[in-house]
């Protein structure tokens, strides 16, 4: 059996998948466990609370988060969190698209 | 089995506005469909759309109509598909006149395009009305209004179906209401939960190849069969309001219980209240059962009352979107790009006093994920890309030529300056009440 490696980080996207969609200047991102098993996790370490400590300058509106419990997903609601909206922002992404991968890049911890 | 009880299919045949061709191509000829919906509107297609209409008014509607009409009308007038559309977006009468244009020159008579119009209610709301999630009131733009669309549901495309329309032209017609409207009308659906099982379908059917294994891929972890040759989705609905999504044999891509999933609350916020103009619909107790071979069922979305308005997008003139780039590679890569990024700012703000926001960013080292203060400073291909907005064409100019400056000025070994300025449209949301909202259909013949 092969043992993780001192450096290895275990990272959400090690158990989730998701995706991000945008309205206006509010992104939302789903987040769906591979394995039923892992939805408590899931739940225990991606809090409403996590995602605004680890992205304060970008999560500074009102975050909620909705749960599929038969479906084992999450799904947060990022009020301004768009910098501005698709037809407003100046990053590169203006849909926020790629905000999935960043709730997928966070580590396995609180 | 009553003809209205049968199962019926409805296809994708596009998801946005540039999405692909050829494979709606292969949908049409061997889906068996009854309907092809084409959704090609977005916040930003139809910002753009007004653009196009300002710089000519018989242009304004998708920019790729032509040659999905040249490509889609003869395999649907075979196969007896209706086509649904929304690639009107500013000015669906000129995309159904161009569409009559093409039909004609393709031979095909008979044919029957409805037009949809009574979505541009400029002229319909009162100055003092707030803007929906923001600060405000349409009185605060101090910027020329170049359009403002109301997004219509199935009701305003259930009449052109009656009178036998081929193909439904519209503008700001609602994703989920082009796949609703002609399931109403086969089923006879009137009651909320019936309303909200077909607003499931257009929903997870609406961008396409995101339920078939588009934007889902990442290698290693979530593998996707021949993305290159991926499939447009097909949606089996039951009288019931159940569905299967599938898609086309021979094609890439997959159909799974993730791929629903992902779909499901894809601009999704809360899961029990998705407003369209048709329905208030609860997706929240969805079942969804994967069958195998690309065979996903889909059930149990609940319905209370539609809304009593209905969200329009209002666009305005946002002068020009200025991006300037310059490319830094090898070792020290980042610390030179870093360099140049600093000369930029103190060049645009400090020497030249421009006042409009400007976004640096490095892309290789931080730029996507910059607000989210993420930065990674080991990239050895950097790109140093610079942005403005401003209704001041000079600033503009000047950003350009500032980092094309760089070539001479800047750090050493930069290459590779493209500079690009666009128009740009901003856009806000405000509600209406709906019942001043009047959609109209017209027909226009081959």
């Amino acid at each position: 059996m092969t043992q993780p490696g001192r450096n290895e980080r275990i990272l959400v996207r090690d158990i989730a998948h998701a995706r991000a969609g945008d309205k206006g200047n509010t992104s939302n991102v789903n987040i769906w466990v591979y394995d039923p098993a892992d939805f408590a996790l899931l739940k225990r370490i991606l809090t409403v609370e996590r995602i605004k400590r680890e992205f304060p300058q970008l999560m500074r509106g009102t975050v909620t988060r909705y749960e599929i419990e038969h479906l084992h997903g999450l799904n947060f609601v990022m009020q301004d969190a768009l910098e501005g909206g698709v037809n407003a922002s100046l990053n590169l992404d203006s849909h926020g698209k790629s905000w999935s991968y960043l709730l997928l890049g966070l580590e396995l911890e609180d | 089995m009553a003809e209205r009880n049968r199962i019926y299919r409805i296809g994708t045949g596009a998801g946005f506005a540039a999405d692909r061709l050829d494979p709606a191509v292969d949908l049409a000829r061997r889906g068996k469909l009854d309907v092809m919906v084409l959704e090609c509107l977005g916040e930003r297609t139809v910002a753009f759309a007004h653009r196009d209409r300002l710089a000519d008014p018989r242009r304004g509607y998708n920019h790729l109509l032509d040659r999905r009409m040249r490509a889609l009308l003869p395999v649907c007038r075979a196969s007896g598909t209706t086509v649904i559309t929304n690639m009107g977006a500013a000015n669906p009468r000129a995309a159904a006149e161009r569409t009559r244009e093409i039909a004609r020159d393709l031979g095909i008579s008979g044919l029957k395009i409805a037009c949809i119009e009574g979505d541009d209610v400029s002229g319909l709301l009162s100055a003092d009305q707030p803007f929906m999630d923001e600060p405000g009131t349409i009185a605060s733009i101090d910027r020329k209004i170049v359009g403002m669309n109301a997004y219509l549901g199935a009701d305003a495309i259930v009449p052109a179906l009656d009178a036998g329309a081929d193909v439904v032209i519209g503008g700001r017609l609602a994703d989920p209401s082009m796949y609703l409207a002609p399931l109403m009308r086969h089923f006879r659906w009137k009651d909320s939960d019936a309303l909200a099982a077909g607003t499931l379908v257009g929903h997870l059917m609406e961008c396409g190849m995101q339920i078939t294994g588009g934007y889902f891929a990442d290698p290693g972890i979530k593998d996707v069969p021949d993305l290159a040759q991926c499939g447009y989705p097909i949606a089996e609905v039951s009288a019931d309001g159940s569905a299967v999504i599938t898609k086309l044999p021979e094609t890439g891509g997959f159909v799974t219980e993730a791929t629903v999933k992902e779909q499901l609350l894809y601009e999704v916020h809360d899961p029990k209240k998705y407003l369209t103009p048709d329905v208030t619909a609860d997706f929240s107790r969805v079942e969804i059962k994967d069958h195998g071979n690309d065979r996903v069922q889909v059930s149990n979305a609940a319905g209370q009352t539609r809304p009593d308005h209905l969200k329009v997008t209002i666009g305005f003139d946002a002068g020009v979107l200025a991006e300037a780039g310059i490319s830094y590679a090898g070792p020290s890569a980042g610390s030179r790009g870093r360099l140049a990024a600093e000369i930029i700012e103190s060049r645009l703000k400090d020497t030249h006093g421009l006042k409009s926001v400007i976004r640096i960013d490095l892309i290789g080292a931080r730029s996507l994920f910059a607000t989210a203060g993420k930065v990674n400073i080991d990239s050895e291909d950097v790109r140093l890309h610079v942005a403005t907005r401003t209704t001041n064409r000079e600033d503009a100019e000047l950003l350009l030529w500032e980092v094309e400056a760089l070539l001479c000025c800047g750090p050493a070994g930069g290459g590779g300056f493209r500079g690009v300025i666009t128009p740009a449209i901003m856009t806000k949301s405000v509600l209406i009440d709906r019942t001043i909202v009047h959609p109209t259909f017209e027909i226009f013949e081959t």
